[in-house]
């Protein structure tokens, strides 16, 4: 960057018009861009290849939004890593987790979070959440080169929506599309299981506490049937991440209260052991 | 074709920065001081929208007196530089003596190779984890840069309330104390008589060294308000006088503000 070198800012920053930081990288150094950089790359088990997150949980309670994720990643056969975080702010109001190349899904949230706090920076006002989750599926989409190689990455997006005062989600698939979901969606490979978990358990208005334990019991039973997501390990004390989005802005949940709610549904589920774990 | 008439390089520098003071000296003066939790930035700008004050990074803002248009560019180039230097080596090697000197670098390649110098003086300034870790940079029309210790005022008539600024400021200021000088400061007119300001008509912010990432917070008129305040004898407890306006403005930092470029 010619910015270390002590000379005068190029033409490119004092140009004025847009408040995207995507937009500035893609004309000043679209060498960073998640996307750009693997252009050209053709391996048709590139999918395979690096580390791959798995579920999220979100879903819409009383206050706001609940999002939880699982901390497992896997290569493969082999777990890659056993404590990585998928669920982050992506501004005071809103939360996004990810699932797929952990790499490229990774790089993509700290681009959104950026793109979010530079909007707020240059503009003076926040975006709207609508508008946080367009500029994540122009996001998206600008990855599909690679996901059409096999390094997908997809994510869900929560938050409080200060205008109309209700928690929302949007998920998206690779090409870009976004789409608002009701209620609850989960994605990643345990996504299935969770769904179905999360229509049983998922009523209107739930409190705080009972809607965190609902988001947990949906990955427990993903867990239960997919060999790539981990449920909460009380042994090494991993929890999943969870994030709590509401008026107040975004507050992760802690240890304590995870452990807490751990212990009530392994005990839950200890009270009724049937068969074929269907509790 | 006519021949341009000789004009000697120290006319011509001579030239400009006249023009570039006068410029700066037109518009009001913004004031910058330490206190012990941080910095706090006021200046007189009956406008919500169209702020003097901002933030560029997470310890690091932004104060500028002279042409809105000139600044607001080099505002916008300072996020951007910033934000792309957070990206692409990490958030912690974003520092204000950098941005300091490529806005020195801008203002000072402007001033001898272009028609018109930018008639604008800025300030960049850091919170450290304490007062002596702070750090106040500023930037004039020419691309000079001074290293200010704890205090600053720029534009209007900067060279007579630096001055004052200068006699009162110490170090380990309460924000309610440095809030109140910063206000004086901008009050007091040239035969000495301090006229008070109506907090509505001041834009005021902080970087909040005690915040754990974005440390910095405007405050609003409400806050000010409460600030200026504070009586005398609250003095000693200046922390209480801190931790309380903290509640008041913390929540959004951006909802106070319209669309500014």
């Amino acid at each position: 960057m010619s910015i270390d070198r002590g000379d005068r800012l190029p033409p490119a920053f004092t140009t004025p018009g847009s408040a995207s930081f995507t937009e500035f990288l893609a004309s000043y150094a679209p060498e960073l861009l998640p996307g750009r950089r693997h252009e050209g790359l053709v391996a048709p088990d590139a999918g395979t290849a690096g580390a791959h997150a798995t579920t999220i949980v979100a879903l819409t309670y009383a206050d706001g939004v609940i999002m939880a994720g699982d901390r497992r990643a896997t290569m493969g056969t082999t777990i890659a890593h056993r404590q990585i975080e998928k669920v982050f702010p992506a501004d005071d109001f809103s939360a996004i987790g990810i699932a797929g190349t952990a790499g490229l899904a990774v790089e993509l949230v700290r681009l959104f979070q950026l793109e979010l706090e530079h909007f707020e920076k240059i503009e003076g006002s926040r975006l709207s959440l609508e508008g946080k989750a367009n500029r994540l599926a122009t996001m998206v989409r600008s990855n599909l080169g690679l996901a059409i190689q096999g390094l997908a990455a997809v994510p869900l997006f929560g938050g409080y929506d200060l205008q109309r005062r209700i928690g929302r989600i949007f998920s998206y698939d690779v090409v870009g599309g976004r789409y608002e979901e009701q209620d609850h969606h989960s994605v990643g490979s345990g996504s299935v299981f969770a769904r179905g978990s999360l229509k049983k358990l998922w009523s209107h208005g739930l409190d705080a506490d009972r809607a965190i334990e609902v988001a947990l019991h949906a990955l427990v039973d993903a867990a239960d049937e997919d060999a790539a997501t981990a449920g909460p390990d009380a042994i090494r004390g991993i929890y999943p991440i969870v994030a709590k989005v509401s008026a107040a802005g975004y507050e992760q949940v802690t240890t304590a209260e995870l452990a807490r709610h751990t212990e009530a549904i392994a005990a839950q589920r200890a009270a009724r052991p049937e068969r074929g774990g269907a509790s | 074709m006519s021949q341009p008439f000789y004009v000697s390089p120290e006319q011509l520098m001579k030239d400009r920065a006249d023009f570039a003071r006068k410029g700066i000296a037109r518009g009001r003066s913004v004031v910058v001081l330490g206190y012990d939790g941080g910095l706090v930035f006021a200046t007189e700008n009956p406008s919500r929208a169209l702020h003097k004050i901002s933030e560029i990074y997470d310890r690091i803002a932004f104060a500028a007196v002279g042409k809105y248009n000139e600044f607001e560019n080099l505002r916008v180039a300072g996020v951007r530089y910033a934000d792309l230097r957070g990206y692409s080596y990490d958030r912690a090697d974003v520092t204000a003596r950098g941005l300091a000197n490529a806005y020195a670098q801008t203002l000072g390649a402007v001033f001898t190779t272009e028609s018109k110098p930018l008639e604008v003086e800025i300030a960049v300034t850091e919170v450290g984890v304490s007062q002596d870790g702070d750090q106040i940079y500023r930037l004039a029309y020419d691309g000079s840069v001074t290293d200010e210790p704890g205090h600053v005022v720029m534009g209007g008539d900067a060279e007579r309330l630096g001055r004052l600024a200068a006699d009162a400021w110490r170090p380990g200021l309460s924000l309610p104390e440095a809030v109140r000088l910063a206000v004086t400061v901008l009050g007091t007119a040239e035969d000495g008589t301090v006229r008070a300001i109506d907090p509505a008509a001041l834009e005021a912010a902080v970087l909040d060294r005690t915040r754990t990432r974005r440390a910095f917070r405007r405050l609003d008129a409400e806050a000010l308000a409460e600030l200026l305040a504070t009586d005398d004898e609250d003095d000693d407890q200046g922390d209480d006088g801190s931790a309380g306006t903290e509640t008041d403005a913390g929540a959004d930092a951006g909802d106070d503000s319209g669309p500014a470029s």
